[in-house]
């Protein structure tokens, strides 16, 4: 079992969510990963504003091209892609971002025609694995998932008032921890303006947990696979730190998520040891976590092995991560010329060779 | 006590040890250090017992009794689990 070697490839790979800071997306992490499996092709970055950090960062991405939001719809991301490849055929795209990845899904045929591949689920399996499917989805396969209730008015909040606390969380982005139903009604309104409806409130489960990194296959089996434990949290609930662990029972656990979904493409589970001993499963995120540079440190460059699928080669299952490996965030400042946000502010794209 | 799980247990000379399973990092003494190293090699409680009597010149109840102590919080921190 060995990694990705990208050195011999001579194409150009797309990353999208080039923005770090307090909230990072993965594409920065993606990037690193890819060029440390020797490649030296073109990289693109495809970005939502001129204001993601990675834009900034020398010798990350060649060009930078921004994106019309996903909200935009279907026509105004195909008319973008046009332009985009007119001016620099893409071979591969990696979206790293929760809000897209059902777009890149829906438009695989159109981009395929573009000649862009990708390494994603499919939309049924990537539907399941939604925040609102799963505790009626995973329970009857095996899988534990917290109690989950969704909800659409805050009547719904205070009539739980017996069971916080509760988590609450956005369909798409965000949870809270309330702890009494005052702090409940606070956080559905939060999310509700910022989200929508409807929201989910779910039982807490005390126990510790773990984040998993997959890239799974597709016919239910799994490419590579690193579980780490939080270090450090930030307020924002954000693991600035962690360390691989080794644990067989969390493993096996999440060979059967993937196994009942058929993922492909890369993943993140949460997953919750309770301190019943039980498992719970409590999100899974389709796209690789900002953290996936640990897998690579831990010695499995997943976000290569994904290059490398979706160009259909041929992947064997990476090598086991070394258990104990670390990583520790460390925000730096980058510094440009005004000139190059000006660019991207008005051009919507910059060449940077 | 077993020791299959102790033997997962990452150590070093400073006294830090890692659970892989758990992901918990613990701190020890080097008397504590000692005791795991000798749990991790699959010694018996009597035999650890022998080695303590020997190295720090005290009796062999104040050794049982501390140590005792040791393997209960060792079983809170589910680091050791007691022979069923």
């Amino acid at each position: 079992m060995n990694n990705p070697d990208l050195s011999g490839l001579d194409i150009t790979i797309a990353v999208t969510g080039l923005k770090t800071g307090d909230n990072p997306q993965p594409g920065v992490p993606v990037i690193r990963s890819i060029r440390a499996a020797g490649f030296t092709g073109k990289i693109i970055g495809l970005v939502y504003d001129s204001m993601e950090s990675g834009i900034y960062v020398d010798g990350l991405v060649d060009e930078v091209y921004q994106m019309p939001y996903p909200s935009a719809g279907a026509e105004a991301f195909m008319s973008r892609m046009h332009y985009i490849t007119e001016k620099s055929h893409i071979d591969v795209i990696i979206p790293t971002l929760d809000a897209e990845v059902i777009l890149y899904i829906r438009l695989q045929e159109e981009l395929q025609a573009l000649g862009i591949k990708t390494f994603l689920p499919t939309e049924s399996c990537f539907l399941l694995r939604d925040k609102t499917k799963l505790a009626s989805f995973f329970p009857p396969k095996g899988i534990a998932v917290p109690e989950t209730d969704l909800v659409s008015d805050v009547t719904q909040v205070i009539s739980s008032r017996e069971q916080f606390p509760l988590m609450i969380k956005g369909r798409y982005y965000e949870a809270f921890k309330a702890n009494t139903v005052d702090e409940g009604i606070k956080y559905f309104y939060d999310i509700q303006s910022r989200w929508g409806l409807p929201i989910i409130l779910q039982k807490l489960v005390p126990g510790d947990e773990y984040n998993i990194v997959i890239v799974g296959s597709g016919d239910g089996g799994i490419l590579g696979m690193v579980a780490q434990k939080k270090l450090v949290i930030t307020d924002k609930g954000k693991g600035f730190g962690g360390v691989v662990v080794k644990n067989a029972e969390l493993e096996e656990f999440a060979r059967k998520v993937i196994g009942i979904l058929k993922w492909q493409g890369p993943c993140e589970l949460e997953v919750m040891r309770g301190y019943d001993g039980v498992y719970y499963l409590i999100e899974i995120n389709p796209r690789f976590p900002a953290w996936v540079r640990l897998a690579e440190g831990a010695g499995q460059n997943q976000p290569a092995a994904v290059v490398r699928r979706a160009l259909g080669l041929e992947q064997e299952p990476l090598p086991e991560p070394k258990s104990g490996t670390m990583f520790i965030r460390h925000a730096e400042d980058v510094i440009a010329d005004i000139s190059t946000m000006g660019e991207v502010s008005a051009r919507s794209e910059l060449i940077r060779r | 006590m077993k020791s299959d799980y102790m033997a997962q247990l990452a150590m070093n000379d400073n006294g830090f040890i890692f659970d892989p399973n758990s992901g918990y990092s613990y701190t020890s003494n080097e008397t504590g250090l000692l005791v795991l190293r000798a749990l991790q090699q699959g010694k018996s409680e009597d035999e650890i017992i022998r080695e303590l009597v020997e190295l720090y010149e005290v009796t062999q109840d104040q050794v049982r009794s501390d140590l005792d102590h040791y393997f209960l919080m060792l079983e809170a921190y589910k680091l050791v689990k007691t022979d069923e």
